[in-house]
């Protein structure tokens, strides 16, 4: 039963992969791929990673959706009229076929028993106060690799911003969206946030000892935002105002800072004095969780388009 | 066929999909979509090494888990910039944006010879 539910679902997604790749309309394929990142997250539970299929279903699904969308609206105008040769084509098809067909021997031929970190993980568990593996590999094990994704998400934001024509520097991305006095999204922006808070709050409380964590609570803390300045309750930020800057380097500040403590009290960086990892550990979580909601709303707001007044 | 198996090949042939439509296609969002094809396929590789990794009363290796939810996050971040790129070429043309029977400037042409 259970092999035959993996084997539907591998041919699902391969069918909606192929549509994305196939399809004439760019729009199409946006969908298109997002049912693919959707039909992933499934594809993760099924591989025991409910921590991944929460991030994929949030981050590759959701806010991807929200963004290429918005990118396709944008770029609206003909489909692609053009088309390569047909030699290019089959030299294409052929090079990615054996390029798959590499990568399928390697997966047959993979080594038995497997290689796992797995018990090197379980050993030290303890230490780390937390009981979720995979959240005791992001914020322990592993910190310095959670560090730098949070400076590559600033970093790309930065670049984001700079992409922005120069008298439009420091504006605010997005049209400016009016409320309707009775219109659905403001009522759902309203309804929604309360729910929405205590539910991220709980991703990232939770995640200490169940799937979840910063990255997801965050996930969700954005696409509340989003909601809020779609339904013209809140306009978007002027990306040259101090407070925002502060809320963005808020929680890469925090984690340098503690990284950089632990030289001293630890003997290395990001390391956590025995017994203090747990508090340091959410010491980190919730500026971090903070600054990925307001790192990832802005990725997905794009570069600064009218000026700060607008 | 165990299910690991069953998502390795999958893996492997979303690697192709995408490799070739990031080749054949033209317009440069269609590109992105075909990039981020081949980035879940590596990830999915991942989630199925994990898989297989699964001892220590652990559905899965955490570590290549824990890698893979660091990369899901870093491919977002580096869609987003692209499509700050796309949509800022494509304002720079002209707006509304033609779609791709312009002739696309730099990497998207460079690949077409």
């Amino acid at each position: 039963m259970s092999a035959a539910f993996d084997a539907g679902l591998a041919v699902l997604l391969f069918g909606v992969a192929a549509w994305t790749v196939a399809s004439r309309d760019r729009f199409a394929a946006v969908v298109g791929f997002v049912v693919y990142g959707s039909l992933l997250a499934v594809a993760w539970l099924r591989l025991h990673a409910p921590d991944v299929a929460l991030t994929e279903a949030a981050i590759g699904s959701g806010l991807s959706g929200v963004l290429l969308l918005g990118a396709a609206a944008r770029l609206r105008g003909g489909t692609e009229a053009r088309r390569p040769a047909a030699g290019l084509r089959v030299l294409a098809a052929a090079l990615a076929a054996a390029v798959a067909a590499g990568i399928g021997a390697v997966v047959l031929a993979l080594p038995e028993p497997a290689p796992t970190l797995a018990p090197l993980a379980a050993e030290d568990l303890d230490a780390t106060g937390l009981g979720n593996a995979v959240n005791a590999v992001l914020m322990a094990y592993r910190a310095t690799d959670t560090l730098l994704e949070v400076v590559v998400l600033v970093l790309a934001v930065v670049g984001i911003w700079s992409l922005a024509p120069d008298a439009r520097w420091g504006g605010r991305p997005w049209p400016r969206h009016e409320a309707a006095a009775d219109g659905v999204l403001p009522f759902l922006a309203r309804a929604l946030t309360p729910v929405g808070v205590v539910a991220a709050v709980y991703l990232l409380w939770v995640g200490a000892d169940a799937p979840g964590g910063g990255f997801q609570g965050g996930t969700v803390l954005a696409a509340l935002w989003l909601l809020v300045v779609l339904a013209g309750l809140l306009d978007a930020p002027a990306t040259s105002g101090k407070r925002l800057r502060l809320a963005l380097l808020a929680g890469p500040a925090v984690f340098l800072a503690v990284g950089l403590a632990g030289i001293l009290l630890a003997g290395s960086f990001l390391a956590y004095p025995p017994g203090w990892a747990k508090a340091l550990i959410l010491t980190i979580e919730f500026p971090k969780t903070f600054s990925i909601a307001v790192l990832l709303g802005l990725l997905l707001m794009g570069a600064p388009r009218r000026s700060d007044a607008a | 066929m165990s299910g690991e198996t069953c998502f390795g090949l999958l893996a492997a042939a979303l690697v192709g999909l995408g490799l070739y439509g990031a080749i054949v296609h033209g317009d440069p969002l269609r590109r992105l979509l075909a990039f981020n094809l081949v980035g879940g396929g590596v990830f999915l590789l991942f989630g199925v090494i994990a898989r297989r990794g699964a001892t220590a009363g652990f559905g899965g290796d955490p570590v290549p888990q824990a890698l893979v939810i660091t990369g899901i996050i870093v491919a977002f971040a580096a869609t987003a910039l692209a499509v700050g790129l796309i949509v800022r070429l494509a304002d720079l043309r002209g707006a509304p944006a033609r779609g791709g029977d312009t002739p696309s400037a730099g990497a998207a042409g460079s690949a077409r010879g």
